[in-house]
């Protein structure tokens, strides 16, 4: 694993992202600065509202921060047009969302086959590839079906192996858990960590719910558009970042 | 990305067949009004089709459409023979008389004289009886749908009887002619026969009707004949679109059907367009996803379109199907109603469609355009 001096993959410094202007305005996060390393696991934790989703989309190249700046596989995305940032999330970044988001018309083997498909492989290809990953993960006998039919957690499951399938160097997940009950949340969570989090892959999840914060290698708690502590769990260090201080 | 296009479609079965129907309906209230209209102005030319055996019709110069009559004299026959490349001329009547039928009823016809000699211009189709019996005095052939407006619910027979003018006619045959536009019976007989069925007049002679002879270029005949008697010479299919554009320029027929067409244009597009919006509204978290993981604006455009463009072309199969069907009970024997499809509607049609589906499309591009991948993100 990595040691302090190891690369970040993502470095966001004095990340700044308004909502809305005049009195609309919307102060989602007020200058965050994070690191996050590859074959990490690292999980954004905080009360509704703070703005961890809102980070998470900054880093995956969904949103352009107002001020401050973002990188990601030492490509700075602040200056991306959107049409290459379009590009940069298809070649390096995975999606696993809260409410699964799989196409309901297509089945599991053929929604996890879908960023292969948005890369340009033949549908041959993609879905022999997506088959083998469900295969991989337990869901052989589910290939065919579609997500209606499936339970929340085979869903999730799904969504996993599409998220993976393009083998992204990021992988971002929104409250993976949370649509999910207990039992069925700490298995994902079991999955995740033990076929997403890779040598050359960073994962970070946004979560709510402490009982899977054991699974974090490092664990980034916001308030108020702030990144408040960041703890680095196994042996390494553990440093709380002063609110006093940022808030001054 | 396409047949992810193609089952993101067909996946919501209800909206999918929704949007179908729609693109039907409009092709077909385009394809059946138009063909309508086509089948009217047909009718418009039917008599110039019925009559025959002539390349070419003489008239008088402002005569605009068939049943525009404007008499020659004998002399202007005699003047179409002398014209060089004129194979043979021959005389036609066409006039209106008033039938009258045993019961003391009245009915406006049509009569057409043919030459007594050559019988130019009969009718092609006899269905019962014999053309040479119109040499009998008195004969005549009446077209069948003539026969039964006169006398409903009759079996058509040879030897019934009418008047003309107070003279006396018998039927020698029964023929088939094409619908007219005034839905008058039509009869048949000689030139000189015809001229006792109807009031004296100085002037008798309607067309001439007239060939160019073997080898001889008809157009350049008939130019020589207008260079030479003042006389118009055009041919018969000539004549028949003079008489279709006449109907065009001076009546509302086109207007009246290019309203009906627009509206089911204007409607088609409508509905179609928004069930596919509706369709589109629907699936835009799906939308969104896609551009999350990376797909682009253009490959999106194209997905929409390739559906739009998949619905427009089974709705038009749909509704052409339907209009060919309605035009098939239409034509059926004893129906009134007219219907011709000629090659110009169905692509038409088929480019309204098209014109239908872009449109329709139109919306929900913009609206998957400005969908923000971020939205994934919202509960
Ligand atoms: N599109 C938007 N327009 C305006 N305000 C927004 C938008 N998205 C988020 N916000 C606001 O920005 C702030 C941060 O939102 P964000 O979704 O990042 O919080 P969160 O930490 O993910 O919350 P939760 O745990 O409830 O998901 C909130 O006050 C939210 O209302
Ligand atoms: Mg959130």
């Amino acid at each position: 694993m990595n040691g302090n001096n190891a690369t970040p993959l993502v470095t966001c410094r004095d990340v700044v992202k308004t909502y809305g202007s005049g009195n609309a305005e919307v102060h989602a996060l007020r200058g965050v600065d994070l690191d996050v390393y590859p074959g990490e696991l690292t999980m954004l934790v905080g009360p509704s509202g703070c703005g961890k989703t809102t980070l998470l989309s900054v880093v995956a190249g969904i949103l352009r921060p107002t001020a401050g700046s973002v990188s990601v596989l030492r490509t700075d995305l602040t200056h991306l047009s959107s049409w290459r940032r379009t590009a940069f999330r298809r070649d390096h970044v995975g999606f696993v969302f809260q409410q699964f988001n799989l196409l309901p018309a297509l089945t599991a083997a053929e929604n996890a086959a879908v960023p292969l498909v948005i890369q340009g492989r033949s549908r041959r290809t993609a879905l022999a590839r997506s088959k083998e990953l469900l295969d991989q993960m337990g869901m052989a006998d589910r290939v065919s079906s579609l997500p209606g039919k499936l339970s929340g957690g085979q869903q999730q499951r799904v969504a996993i192996a599409r998220a993976l399938i393009h083998h992204p160097h990021l992988l971002v997940c929104d409250e993976p858990t949370s649509a999910l009950d207990a039992k069925t949340g700490h298995t994902i969570l079991e999955l995740l960590r033990s076929i997403a989090v890779e040598g050359d892959r960073a994962v970070m999840i946004v979560t709510h719910d402490s009982r899977i914060f054991e699974f974090a290698d490092t664990l980034a708690r916001m308030d108020d558009g702030h990144i408040v502590s960041v703890e680095r769990k196994n042996g390494r260090d553990k440093h709380e970042i002063d609110n006093q201080a940022i808030a001054s | 990305m396409n047949w992810i296009a193609f089952k993101m479609l067909t996946g919501n079965r209800g909206k999918y067949l929704g949007i179908i129907l729609g693109i039907a309906f409009a092709t077909l209230l385009i394809a059946q009004q138009a063909s309508i209209f086509c089948g009217l102005m047909l009718q418009t030319s039917g008599q110039i089709r019925d009559i025959q055996g002539a390349g070419i019709w003489v008239m008088d110069p402002n005569v605009q459409f068939s049943d525009d009559i404007k008499p020659l004299s004998d002399s202007d026959l005699y003047r179409v023979r002398g014209v060089p490349g004129v194979s043979w001329a021959v005389r036609l009547y066409k006039g209106l008389t008033r039938s009258r039928l045993e019961d003391g009823n009245f009915q406006q016809t049509i009569l057409l004289g043919l030459d007594d000699a050559t019988l130019v211009g009969a009718p092609p189709n006899m269905i019962l009886g014999n053309l040479f019996d119109l040499r009998k005095p008195d004969a005549v052939i009446m077209d069948l749908e003539g026969y039964q407006l006169l006398w409903p619910g009759e079996e058509p027979r040879i030897g019934k009887r009418f008047e003309m003018n107070d003279h006396e006619a018998e039927i020698v045959g029964i023929c088939k002619a094409s619908r007219t536009f005034q839905t008058f019976p039509v009869v048949y007989t000689r030139y000189s026969q015809a001229l006792e069925f109807v009031p004296p007049e100085r002037k008798v002679l309607s067309f001439v009707l007239a060939d160019a002879e073997k080898g001889a270029d008809v157009n350049e005949v008939c130019r020589r004949i207008q260079e030479q008697t003042g006389l118009r010479a055009v041919t018969g299919e000539q004549f028949e679109w003079i008489t279709i554009w006449y109907f065009w320029r001076n009546t509302g027929i086109p207007f009246n059907f290019g309203i009906t067409v627009a509206l089911g244009f204007v409607v088609g597009t409508a509905i179609a367009a928004q069930t596919f919006y509706l369709f589109t509204i629907e699936n835009i978290k799906q939308y969104g996803a896609l551009k999350a993981m990376g797909a682009g604006n253009w490959s999106l455009m194209a997905m929409i379109l390739l559906q739009a463009m998949l619905v427009s072309v089974t709705g038009f199969g749909l509704g052409i199907g339907a209009a060919t069907w309605f035009g098939t009970i239409a034509n059926a024997p004893g129906s009134r109603l007219a219907f011709y499809m000629p090659l110009e509607v169905f692509v038409a049609t088929g480019l309204a469609v098209i014109a239908i589906g872009m449109l329709s499309s139109l919306l929900s591009m913009q609206r998957v355009m400005v969908v923000e991948p971020a939205v994934v993100f919202q509960g």
